[in-house]
């Protein structure tokens, strides 16, 4: 804590330091670290090409295949290997362009307060009306199934729960005195809404940052699932799971060992946000892990 | 006077209480309390007060602990309350030691009626009591708190009730079980001056009549000589002068109380306050000897070989000072009044306001307010809270949308809202807000807190701004590295000089200062008012100066507006309206102030006596 105090540096950090202490956020970083580098290592230390067929389907784990081979005859294992790249970019990106969709939202509405911030978050609720799957599916059917696509939609979906979070732990800060110093200093609005009052809720933003990671971890694994992601040939975590399901009972691990790296990163990620959830006060965690 | 000595309502005996890592926060600590007495304790912020004060009830906050001393309570030597189990401890509190919270608002449970809040102390220790029982003290204490005992009064909520009110069922859930000692933690921090003086009377009276012992932990001088018998000074975890209120007040005789004493202003005369130089050292880094030593104006060598031991100096009257007895710091020097403004007919007024109206919805917060404030002149506005007192100053500001009036600034119209105004307008009138924990973002660093106002009128390269922060900050008593701190590493004296360097740093003409002391201990308060007063003067600022504090008003201002539900009932000079009042509410807010007022308490104790005899 020496360093945070004597030298200035972005607030996420130093909360990200603290939350490091606790065990909780440590095993949720080794877990994230290992999906992660599993993910972008993976391609280059496969066995195999991940769409060559290289034996008969549905083959037991042997010295060749170590994981067995899937429903086509292609290696679980180089699948599993170079299937992980685009859960995890794709999750984290469209958390990120959900935050930044809803925390614009959430801040404008908290701080104009009347009619604005009513009419911003009755929109919000209409969207927050519609189940994420169902939303995307939507549009997905109707657009076509492009990466960019599914992770604007799902950013988009997630943007009414952010901005309501945001809006909930911004309405303490924007009646703050030096808010209204910077007001009656007629500072520019967006001046004020990110260099006053974002840095007083990246805390609470940070968690709910880790909570949207996870729910779209699941949103894209599903949508992948459905057929509505990654397309085959192409190697994906949530496209294994669907491939092979048909011989789940007798070939467990070609659905198995995707389904466990997708749950592991979720994990990992949900561990990192409960962990600085921890360092927040107990008036600021409840606004923050509101769900 | 000595007749038979009153029973003990609590003994404590060299009570220590550590920090979590170690060292202690208070040690050395003794005291009596006598049953129907009031122990005034008074410190300034971190000189331990309220450690002292929970650990009578045998709790320490934050992973502190009480590692050692004694605590009799009710005369029962044989059993020392620190030592009791838990459950032992949870049986005692409430019943035989009590405790009345600083914020009776978040004290008392918000979704309970008074009524239930009230017979749950009862039924929580005495789960026998027939209801009957239960109705018929719920009555007696609602009675000697001076509250309605009506069912009608006993089933509204908290919310439901003024401030006043609130601390009124705090105090009769604490004495509804007759404790032998109560613990009063600022009870009156927040709350009007005359709602202030009415608890106080309640206090002091139940005190008296049902023989119980009171510790009254406040940082505010002039509420112990208000209650207290006995008052008790503590400074760095130390006491360093008890005795009766009268002695003390009269001849203090540590440094410390003396200089306490020249910080408070005089509603009387206009004095020179004076400021303790430095600060207090933290637990941990304390000093070897006198902890005041490094303060102190007449400390030498001796002071700081060993640790002080406290001497008596008169029949209960004991100091920690090895120089006990010798002026260290004399009585402020009194000053003459300003001069009753001559008519000034030829320069128009800096701010001049005609007919303000502010109105939320069908209330009428201000209603056709008009005053002048002339150039380099100091304009007080007093007002109880809700007398609009700081709509008025931040309408000035322009964060009162809702505003109709005509206001002038340099001749010039202001807009209503401050984004409509010009820049020149914006830089020419500064504002400085209550609480210097809220006005400052506690995620910025003092550069760009005050960088913000730098920016916002100037443009100039980084080492260019930095050199006019720094300037900026030692013009106002800081050092040039606060510029690296967060506000949260600052003290609240030297938040609030960050918060005067920031409005300084726009070049104004105009001050607006709103209750900018009221957070803050004593002697901080007489720094800053200091501060501003050479501001005042090197700069030639205008000052509009909120307060409640009317001996604040008669040490800095010139000119008084006394506001009273929206309207202005009196505006003159400063001496004019303190000695010779001409409003009735003027006269009231006088008398309340002089309840307080620490000159005319040394002068009446006298009666006081003769009173008690």
């Amino acid at each position: 804590m020496q360093t945070a105090s004597s030298l200035p540096m972005p607030v996420w950090f130093s909360t990200f330091a603290q939350a490091a202490r606790y065990n909780r956020t440590r095993i949720g970083i080794a877990i994230t670290l290992l999906v992660i580098l599993l993910a972008v290592i993976g391609p280059f230390v496969a066995p195999y090409e991940p769409s060559a067929f290289v034996g008969k389907p549905f083959l037991k784990p042997s010295a060749d295949f170590l994981l067995g081979t899937d429903f086509r005859g292609r290696d679980v294992l180089s699948r599993l290997l170079g299937g992980g790249i685009p859960v995890v970019w794709m999750s984290f990106a469209s958390a990120s362009v959900g935050m930044v969709l809803g925390v614009t939202v959430g801040l404008v509405a908290a701080y104009s307060r009347g009619w604005i911030d009513q009419v911003l978050m009755r929109i919000m609720d209409v969207f927050l009306s519609i189940p994420l799957i169902i939303f995307v599916l939507l549009f997905v059917s109707l657009i076509g199934t492009g990466e960019w696509l599914i992770v604007l939609l799902v950013g988009v979906a997630h943007m009414p729960q952010v901005a309501r979070v945001t809006r909930g732990v911004a309405a303490d800060i924007v009646s703050r005195e030096f808010v209204e110093f910077a007001e009656a200093l007629s500072v520019p609005r967006w001046k004020i809404l990110f260099g006053e009052i974002l840095p007083n809720i990246t805390t609470p933003l940070l968690v709910e940052f880790g909570i949207r990671i996870v729910w779209s971890i699941s949103g894209i694994a599903a949508l992948s699932v459905m057929g509505y992601g990654i397309q085959p040939p192409n190697a994906d975590w949530g496209l294994m799971i669907n491939e092979n399901r048909g011989r789940i009972a007798s070939r467990p691990l070609a659905v198995v060992s995707p389904a466990l790296c997708i749950a592991l990163f979720a994990f990992g990620i949900n561990m990192i946000a409960e962990g600085i959830a921890g360092t927040m006060s107990g008036a600021n965690r409840k606004a923050g892990g509101e769900q | 006077m000595a007749e038979i000595a009153p029973a003990l309502a609590v003994e404590v005996r060299n009570l220590r209480i550590d920090m979590p890592e170690g060292g202690d926060i208070v040690d050395d600590v003794s005291f009596t309390i006598r049953a129907g007495e009031v122990l005034g304790l008074v410190g300034e912020s971190g000189s331990g007060k309220t450690t002292v004060g929970t650990a009578l009830l045998g709790f320490a906050r934050g992973g502190a602990r009480i590692a050692g001393g004694t605590v009799h309570v009710a005369g029962d030597s044989s059993v020392n309350m620190l030592d009791l189990t838990p459950q032992q401890k949870r049986r005692l509190r409430g019943k035989t030691v009590a405790y009345v919270p600083q914020d009776p608002a978040s004290a008392l449970n918000p979704s309970l009626r008074i009524g239930l809040q009230l017979s749950e102390v009862i039924e929580a220790h005495e789960p026998e009591t027939p209801r009957g029982e239960i109705d018929r003290r719920i009555e007696a204490v609602m009675q000697d708190v001076g509250l309605p005992a009506d069912p009608a009064f006993l089933m509204r909520f908290p919310h439901q009730l003024s401030g006043g009110q609130q601390q009124r069922i705090g105090i009769a859930m604490a004495v509804i079980l007759a404790p032998k000692l109560i613990v009063l933690d600022e009870p009156t921090t927040g709350l009007d001056v005359s709602t202030q003086n009415r608890i106080l009377d309640i206090v002091k009276r139940l005190c008296r009549e049902h023989g119980i012992g009171a510790l009254h932990v406040t940082h505010d001088l002039s509420v112990i000589a208000h209650i207290a018998d006995q008052v008790m000074v503590m400074y760095s975890g130390r006491v360093v002068e008890i005795g009766r209120v009268e002695t003390v007040y009269d001849q203090p005789c540590h440094p410390y109380t003396q200089a306490l004493l020249s910080a408070v202003p005089e509603l009387r005369y206009r004095t020179q306050l004076k400021a303790i130089p430095g600060h207090a050292a933290r637990p941990g880094q304390r000093p070897q000897g006198c902890f005041f030593q490094a303060r102190c104006p007449i400390a030498t060598q001796e002071c700081k070989a060993h640790p002080i031991a406290m001497t008596r100096q008169d029949a209960g009257h004991d100091v920690r000072c090895l120089k006990s007895g010798v002026t260290a710091i004399a009585e402020p020097e009194r000053l003459p009044d300003p001069l009753p403004a001559t008519a000034t007919s030829g320069k128009r007024p800096v701010i001049e306001v005609r007919d303000l109206h502010v109105a939320y919805g069908a209330f009428r917060v201000l209603d056709g307010v008009e005053f002048t404030v002339e150039k380099g002149e100091c304009l007080a506005i007093v007002g109880e809270s809700g007398s609009g007192k700081s709509t008025l100053s931040r309408a000035l500001i322009g964060l009162v949308p809702q505003q109709q009036c005509t206001a002038l600034l340099n001749g010039e119209r202001l807009a209503p809202r401050a984004r409509d105004r010009s820049r020149q307008q914006l830089q020419t009138m500064q504002y400085i807000f209550q609480s210097p924990h809220n006005s400052l973002n506690p995620r910025q660093t003092v550069e760009s807190i005050v960088g913000l106002v730098h920016d916002t009128f100037n443009r100039a390269s980084r080492s260019e701004r930095r050199q006019k922060i720094a300037e900026v900050l030692s013009q106002v008593g800081l050092s040039p590295d606060a510029m690296f701190a967060f506000p949260d590493q600052l003290s609240g004296g030297e938040r609030q000089r960050v918060a005067i360097a920031r409005a300084l740093m726009a070049d104004p003409q105009v001050l607006i200062c709103d209750e900018i002391t009221s957070a803050l201990d004593v002697s901080v308060q007489a720094a800053i008012v200091n501060l501003l007063k050479d501001l005042q003067q090197s700069r030639g600022l205008t000052m509009v100066f909120v307060t409640h504090n009317l001996a604040l008003v008669r040490n800095l201002a010139d000119r008084v507006l006394v506001l009273n539900q929206g309207k202005v009932v009196e505006m003159r000079g400063v001496a004019e309206v303190i000695d010779t009042p001409r409003h009735a509410y003027t006269k009231q807010l006088l008398a309340n102030a002089l309840v307080a007022d620490l000159d005319s308490r040394a002068k009446r104790s006298g009666e006081k006596e003769c009173l008690r005899a």
